[in-house]
């Protein structure tokens, strides 16, 4: 197990290069002069070069690639131009309201997909399917950017249930957390139920049903722990996408995480700071994605650790 | 036609997405309104009969502006999904045929584009490139051809083997009407699914990039950047944010929804 593990964070090294030499591609190659892009067009020509020296791109792509990757290797991502502060401090700031927001959103994807999920499941054709389901394909189709408006107008104008904006206790964390969480909730309830109706067909299912078990008691007990894993292998695709929704959804709701610094970043054209952000992000992703193949291993024990 | 009973997302996703192209094709003409114009007397007025979407801030007929984004976000969806089709089945089909260390190479990197989150990709993309929409569909399409690139090089390795395939290079077929006569064909089918669902998946980030004011900029109307204008004003006009709303979960849907049918159908003849 152990072994195991160590190989699967051996294996981060090269992937993290990539998106980390992507990262840096992005931001160099892409045709567009940053320094134009901060100073403006009219800009005097020795401002222009005063800049580039200063951010160190008057250097040889391949030096500014090698000072980028070796200050990687100790944590430091430059220094944001509109902070004047270590761009690594300002994302270890904002990064775990970010998380906050993404686990939440898991959270509550889980709390509303497995109910759903398994009413459906557990009855196909019945009414209860065709209303959890008729939820799942809204929940897949509403987009973050109405879904969350549309929250605020309920339950913050409206009822004043839940703040309109901002960081702060529970009832901040609610909206943004349902915008976010919603249209996982749905994939995952679909895929729930479809396992369940695979399972429902099985040889074990029939000897627990002829044991005496009654169907719900059998499908809790035998069939959604084995409905569980490709549940798991979706919910692990999924997650990184709740990363990069939490991007969306904290700029919705004023969430002061790192995807609305990586927004606020790109308007002020601080490249440092965007470089780190995405970088950030696309490492996270990177993460939890390795995370969920250790995890999915853990539930099923058919899938070998070798 | 039992087909269609058997098949309700075919049906429902079919006329939805058929709405959607009447809409994006005959929307502007039928909305006979200027999207642009400003009319500062009707600012923020509720639907009516001259006006059945309401009007925005500036007073501009949120009809006519829900069709002419419609236009644009359809036709930003199509010409990224086609873009990335072109791209990814090239270089996806390409690295099947060419086996091999080129392959591992093509799918290597393939790989580390594809551990790079899309939306994310394509919101550090359009950053550097500046918003606009020519940039808009570069930034999308950078993020939609790697999906297209594995599904490509998957059908073409697994098509390869198959029998009529080697009848075909036995009975001394050229590599390029195997390509056209036989692989391609046999291709399509999976396809035109991912392909549906990706213009789907496109409509949805154009929306977003819209909304954080890296795609369509004002005053160009685009279904994004309306709902963020309409932000604004939640509680005295929230047609603002409705209409846009709607009209992206709709497409969503109807694309979606044609998704899943194509492929049921796909599943049940092949």
């Amino acid at each position: 197990m152990i072994r195991y593990l160590i190989r699967r964070m051996l294996a981060l090294i090269p992937v993290a290069l990539g998106v980390a030499t992507l990262t840096f591609a992005l931001i160099h190659l892409v045709p567009g002069d940053p320094v134009v892009a901060m100073l403006g067009d009219t800009a005097a020509p020795a401002d222009l070069a005063g800049m580039r020296h200063q951010l160190g791109l008057d250097r040889p792509l391949a030096v500014q690639y090698a000072t980028f990757i070796a200050g990687l290797a100790h944590g430091d991502l430059g220094e944001s131009i509109s902070y004047r502060q270590p761009v690594a401090r300002l994302i270890a700031e904002r990064f775990p309201a970010t998380l906050e927001l993404a686990g939440a959103g898991l959270l509550v994807a889980v709390l509303i997909a497995f109910p759903l999920g398994f009413i459906a499941g557990a009855n196909p054709g019945s009414a209860g399917d065709v209303g959890a389901m008729g939820f799942a394909i809204l929940g897949i189709s509403v987009p973050h950017i109405y879904l969350g408006p549309l929250l605020m107008i309920l339950f913050s104008l409206d009822l004043r249930w839940f703040p309109l904006t901002g960081r702060g206790g529970l009832a901040h964390l609610v909206l943004p957390a349902v915008t976010l969480g919603t249209a996982l909730a749905a994939i995952i309830a679909r895929m729930l139920r479809q396992s369940l109706i695979a399972v429902r067909a099985s040889d074990y299912m029939r000897t627990a049903l002829s044991k005496g078990l009654s169907p719900t008691a059998a499908l809790l007990r035998h069939g959604l722990r084995n409905a569980l894993t490709s549940v798991v292998t979706l919910l692990g695709l999924q997650l990184g996408g709740l990363l990069t929704g939490a991007l969306i959804v904290e700029m919705i709701f004023s969430w002061p995480g790192l995807g609305r610094m990586l927004i606020a970043a790109i308007s002020a054209r601080d490249y440092p700071l965007v470089e780190g952000c995405v970088l950030t992000f696309a490492l996270s992703y990177v993460v939890v994605n390795m995370t969920t193949d250790f995890v999915y291993a853990m539930v099923d024990p058919r899938v070998s650790l070798k | 036609m039992s087909g269609l009973a058997k098949n309700p997302s075919l049906a429902v996703g079919g006329a939805i997405v058929a709405i959607l192209i009447v809409a994006a094709l005959f929307g502007p003409e039928i909305a006979h309104r200027d999207p642009l114009a400003i009319d500062l007397a009707s600012a923020l007025a509720a639907p009516s009969l001259a006006h059945p979407f309401g009007c925005d801030a500036l007073g501009r007929d949120v009809f006519a502006r829900v069709m002419w984004g419609a236009r644009l976000s359809l036709g930003v969806s199509t010409s990224v999904v086609f873009l990335s089709l072109i791209v990814g089945g090239l270089i996806g089909g390409a690295s099947a045929l060419a086996g091999g260390r080129v392959d591992n190479l093509v799918m290597r990197a393939v790989d580390i584009v594809l551990a790079f989150p899309g939306i994310l990709l394509a919101i550090a993309m359009a950053a550097i490139l500046g918003p606009g929409l020519i940039d808009l569909v570069i930034a999308l399409t950078a993020m939609g051809w790697t999906g297209f690139a594995r599904l490509v090089r998957g059908e073409v390795l697994s098509l390869r083997e198959r029998e009529y395939v080697h009848a075909a290079n036995a009975l001394g077929a050229r590599p390029s009407r195997v390509l056209i006569r036989h692989l391609l064909p046999a291709v399509a089918g999976p396809v035109a699914v991912q392909a549906t669902f990706g213009i789907g998946g496109i409509i949805g980030a154009e929306a977003a990039l819209s909304f954080l004011g890296l795609g369509a900029l004002p005053p160009t109307p685009s279904w994004g950047n309306m709902l963020d204008a309409g932000r604004e004003f939640l509680l005295i006009a929230p047609h603002l944010t409705t209409a846009p709303g709607v009209a992206i979960g709709v497409a969503i849907l109807g694309f979606n929804l044609l998704g899943d049918g194509l492929a049921a159908l796909a599943g049940r003849s092949g």
